[in-house]
């Protein structure tokens, strides 16, 4: 917070010097009118996390996104963080809830990665527009499978990084 | 506009969605939540104002010329390489990212280049880690997700270049 506070105290200063005061201003009343733009946003988010905390029954999320819900529980993740709405104000505090209520660190991930990269929020409002469609449809393509690769990825690194402390026999390990 | 407008219906949409749910739980779940989600809000909007504000400034002194010089098409994986720690260092939000890509790509970037440029930069631009990321998540997942995410931005410049697309 404080070292980001101070890169753009410093960042600030050095467009002051190069373009005064003008450029100063203009700078600040963009990005004001764009922080008024998302507020209402940023609370849409904060409470869509809160309801999904509160309402998601803990035992389906953890056997459907758990550590052993397999492949389905990667695509059911990625699917979640492709049709999720919103910017990283809705994802993070949706994909914290889901942390909280039983998906592991694989699920979890596919999810954010997914919603990162497939989403359409960010594609529509940002990419579309400033990339065009040809880059951001192929752009998109290619990424679909990412989010499920990375979230397996990471499943398989976690479970080695961090052996599972209960004794739950995990899948792949019956011989 | 009218998508922006659609993403606001649809966002919504959700949150009364969920709510009404909630509401269909209980009066005290409803309020707990709605005190919870507002607890968040109140928390998090310094950050973001700080985030907003300040990537417009951050933005403005970074010489794009720099990034965009290294993306051509010839660089091969040294210029995916350059790209994915281009796109982890880019500062500000959305525009800012999608700008320099357009701009390397106009300039002259190759589009796998530009490809591993925009997905490093959407999966751990460092500045998003810090602002958006580590308040709303665990630091252990955050540091978890960005590690494993590392191989990606590699492999979709691969497939963009095997695919010779876009």
């Amino acid at each position: 917070m404080i070292a980001i506070g101070v890169l753009v105290a410093v960042s600030a200063t050095l467009v002051w010097r190069r373009d005064g005061l003008p450029g100063v201003l203009e700078i600040l009343t963009h990005d004001l009118s764009l922080f008024g733009g998302i507020m209402p946003r940023v609370l849409a988010g904060c409470l869509l996390g809160a309801f999904i905390s509160e309402i998601l029954p803990h035992d389906k999320v953890s056997r459907s996104l758990g550590p052993s819900s397999g492949l389905k529980g990667l695509l059911i993740g990625a699917a979640f963080g492709a049709i999720l709405p919103g910017g990283p104000f809705t994802a993070y505090p949706v994909a914290s809830a889901l942390l909280a209520v039983g998906a592991d660190f694989g699920a979890t991930i596919a999810m954010v990665v997914s919603w990162t990269l497939v989403g359409y929020g960010r594609a529509v409002a940002w990419e579309l527009p400033i990339m065009g469609t040809d880059f951001t449809l192929w752009r998109i393509i290619i990424s679909l499978p990412l989010p499920v690769l990375a979230g397996a990825l990471g499943r398989f690194v976690y479970v080695r990084m961090y052996p599972a402390k209960d004794g739950t026999k995990r899948e792949g390990e019956s011989e | 506009m009218s998508a922006a407008l659609l993403i606001d219906i649809i966002l919504w949409g959700s949150v009364a969605g969920v709510g009404y749910i909630a509401w269909l739980r209980g009066p005290s779940v409803l309020k707990a939540s709605l005190r919870e989600g507002s607890v968040d809000f109140i928390r998090i909007v310094p950050r973001i104002a700080l985030g907003v504000i300040g990537s417009g400034y951050i933005a403005a002194v970074i010489p794009q010329e720099v990034i965009t010089g290294w993306l051509g098409p010839d660089s091969g994986w040294l210029g995916v390489a350059t790209a994915v720690v281009a796109g982890a260092a880019t500062p500000g939000g959305p525009v800012v990212g999608f700008s320099i890509g357009a701009v390397a790509l106009k300039a002259g970037g190759g589009p796998p280049q530009v490809i591993a440029y925009v997905v490093a930069w959407a999966l751990f631009a460092f500045q998003r880690l810090l602002l958006w990321e580590i308040p709303f998540m665990p630091a252990r997942f955050v540091w978890f997700r960005a590690a494993v995410s590392v191989p990606f931005p590699f492999l979709a410049a691969a497939i963009a270049m095997a695919i010779g697309k876009p």
